[in-house]
């Protein structure tokens, strides 16, 4: 790993970060309605507020958001509160944004990250097998089944797996992360809530991506057959589990590997639809919750915070790259 | 004779051909038959069972769903194509000028897209989209095109830096051919298979885009789409209501519309690399 290398990734990170918090800054401005009187309007219409006074009013909020600065010095303040985690109180109840995020994120993390990976092993796991000449047909029955699931969008699935498994055939609860009599602590019932509130959402990332792993194991696995190396540990009179897994699978994995590090890098931004089916309490149904009340402070930091661990998980898996597979030249890749 | 081999050869592509056309035909033939006015609200009583009068019942405000999903397929598709065409066009040509050109051009060119690369599509969309008051299908294509160039500009980038070292290319140019028939002539011929496969999966990914778009409410509201209906769907709870006949006709042809997507993009795959062809 040189050092050019990091240094390029290094400011592609930087330069995320930049556009995130420019374009965060940017689009509420572009709107021609002003918030504030927007909202003092609002409350004028709830009465209590003197319409006549508006114009005065409007100019001392604006003066203590400092809305009346010239649009450089805004920016320049804006930077300032984002480095501090700063992102302003919600409308709602006025509790901090950065808490609301940081109470929604171990949800999305927790759930995406479970799906993501058992998808992965086993689709890994079939990928190989169908691409092996000795596999049984059996696995290869399961092969349009699965190829259909991958191509059906998750959310579909999700509505489908709600009337299925909740309304006409009612096992599993519709919605939520955890049942409505059960106290968030450490027990075996909040456990099993929690887990039995997941058998859906993740179910149904679980079903449709199952085959992108399988299809990308495939692909690999018959490049590596063909290396001269499988025919040499053959000519060996080596076992064939050995071969299977020891020169085959070993060697066919490693994009694979990289694969998974990405979609768990970038798992923040992972399925906001999900979650708004299933009323999934995570950080995609906090935004969707923004969006419909209007909430700019909340829906800027989640972007924010989004878009920037995103941008550093991405920026470590490149850095990991070279590790997890040696074989990666970097000078090529960047050719 | 040489398409009837192809036909015959890749069977994948064939039916995925086949499964796309069924979608894009059900819109325009459906449409000759009913008219347009049944896929407004309150063409007849809400929440009505299938019957004769309404072929697969009415939604809860009373539009005919049969004639909701006839006017709705081919507004999504429309999204869907005018995302794809711009996007992997915008690509194709970004694509062109940095592999052939190179240098700082290139360089430029790449860190965009970088840097498009790595930010959270989807929730973007979602919040441009919620901040954006009036929006037209033709507007949400935009939009998702906007964020969906980047695929064909490597797809593009990588073709051209090989063609560019073969040697007819480098013939063209010791006959002093000018670089823009270089590109015409030899290049876009060979690629073609490329920019058509990614016109293909651009497209999937856009359907996909304006319908999780729509169906949160975010989309078109004034022009029928499958999203729009999802939308309601949700909206209205149908699926606690187990109002079938009104949940699951959308599902159904969106499935159809991907599978056939799906299907020719893996037989577009097999042209391309033939290697996968051999086994399964």
């Amino acid at each position: 790993m040189n050092a050019e290398y990091v240094l390029k990734r290094f400011l592609l990170f930087l330069a995320v970060i930049v556009v995130a918090v420019s374009i965060n800054f940017i689009i509420p401005r572009l709107r021609d309605t002003n918030p504030i009187k927007e909202r003092l309007y609002q409350l004028a219409a709830q009465g209590g507020v003197n319409v006549g006074k508006m114009e005065e009013m409007i100019e001392v909020w604006e003066k203590k958001f400092g809305l009346d600065q010239p649009l450089w010095k805004q920016y320049i303040n804006y930077w300032n509160d984002v480095i501090r985690l700063d992102f302003g109180k919600t409308i709602a109840d006025f509790t901090p944004v950065i808490n609301e995020i940081m109470r929604s994120a171990p949800w999305t993390i927790g759930m995406l990250s479970v799906a993501t990976v058992i998808a992965f092993v086993v689709g890994t796991v079939f990928g190989a097998l169908l691409a092996w000449p000795k596999t049984g047909n059996f696995v290869k029955i399961f092969v349009p089944f699965l190829m259909t699931l991958s191509a059906i969008p998750y959310y579909l699935l999700g509505i489908v797996m709600i009337y299925t498994f909740a309304i006409y055939w009612p096992i599993l609860p519709t919605s939520g992360a955890y049942g409505f009599g059960v106290r968030p602590e450490w027990s075996i019932e909040m456990v099993l809530s929690v887990i039995s509130h997941a058998i859906m959402p993740a179910g149904s990332i679980v079903l449709t991506s199952i085959g992108f792993w399988g299809l990308g194991m495939r692909g690999m696995m018959i490049t590596t057959m063909g290396e001269d190396y499988m025919k040499f540990a053959e000519y060996k009179g080596l076992k064939e589990n050995r071969i299977f897994l020891s020169y085959g699978v070993r060697n066919a994995m490693l994009p694979q590997v990289t694969g998974l590090a990405i979609s768990l890098g970038t798992i923040l931004a992972g399925s906001v639809l999900v979650e708004v089916i299933f009323a999934y309490p995570g950080l995609g149904n906090l935004l969707y919750t923004a969006i419909s009340s209007n909430d700019y402070f909340l829906m800027q930091g989640i972007m924010i915070f989004v878009i920037v661990s995103l941008g550093f998980a991405l920026f470590v898996v490149d850095l990991l790259y070279p590790l997890i597979d040696p074989r990666i030249n970097l000078q090529e890749q960047q050719s | 004779m040489k398409a009837l081999k192809l036909i015959n050869d890749n069977r994948m592509l064939t039916a995925g051909i086949i499964t796309l056309i069924f979608v894009i035909f059900f819109g325009v033939i459906g449409s000759w038959f009913v008219d347009r006015e049944r896929a407004d609200v309150g063409a007849g009583r809400p929440a009505q069972p299938p019957s004769l009068d309404h072929w697969l019942g009415t939604d809860q405000q009373g539009r005919d769903v049969f004639a909701d999903i006839v006017y709705g397929t081919p507004g999504t598709l429309k999204i869907g194509l005018i995302a794809a065409f711009v996007g992997v066009g915008v690509g194709t040509i970004l694509g062109f000028i940095s592999g052939y050109f190179g240098g700082y051009i290139d360089n430029f060119i790449r860190f965009i897209s970088d840097v498009f690369m790595t930010i959270p599509v989807l929730m973007i969309l979602i919040v441009l989209a919620s901040l954006l008051d009036v929006m037209s299908n033709t507007m949400l294509g935009l939009l998702i095109a906007a964020f969906g160039w980047m695929g064909a500009l490597r797809v593009t980038r990588a073709q051209v830096l090989t063609m560019r070292e073969r040697a007819y290319i480098q013939v063209a140019k010791l006959n002093g051919v000018n670089d823009l028939e270089i590109i015409f002539k030899e290049m876009i011929p060979n690629l073609l298979p490329f920019i058509a496969a990614s016109l293909v999966g651009a497209s999937a990914g856009a359907v996909l885009a304006s319908l999780g778009l729509s169906a949160l409410g975010l989309g078109p509201q004034n022009e029928p789409s499958i999203g729009l209906t999802i939308f309601w769907v949700l909206h209205y709870g149908a699926l606690i209501r187990e109002l079938w006949w009104w949940f699951m006709p959308p599902i159904i042809v969106m499935v159809l519309l991907f599978i056939g997507l799906f299907m020719i993009t893996a037989g577009l795959d097999r042209i391309a690399n033939p290697r996968l062809r051999t086994k399964v």
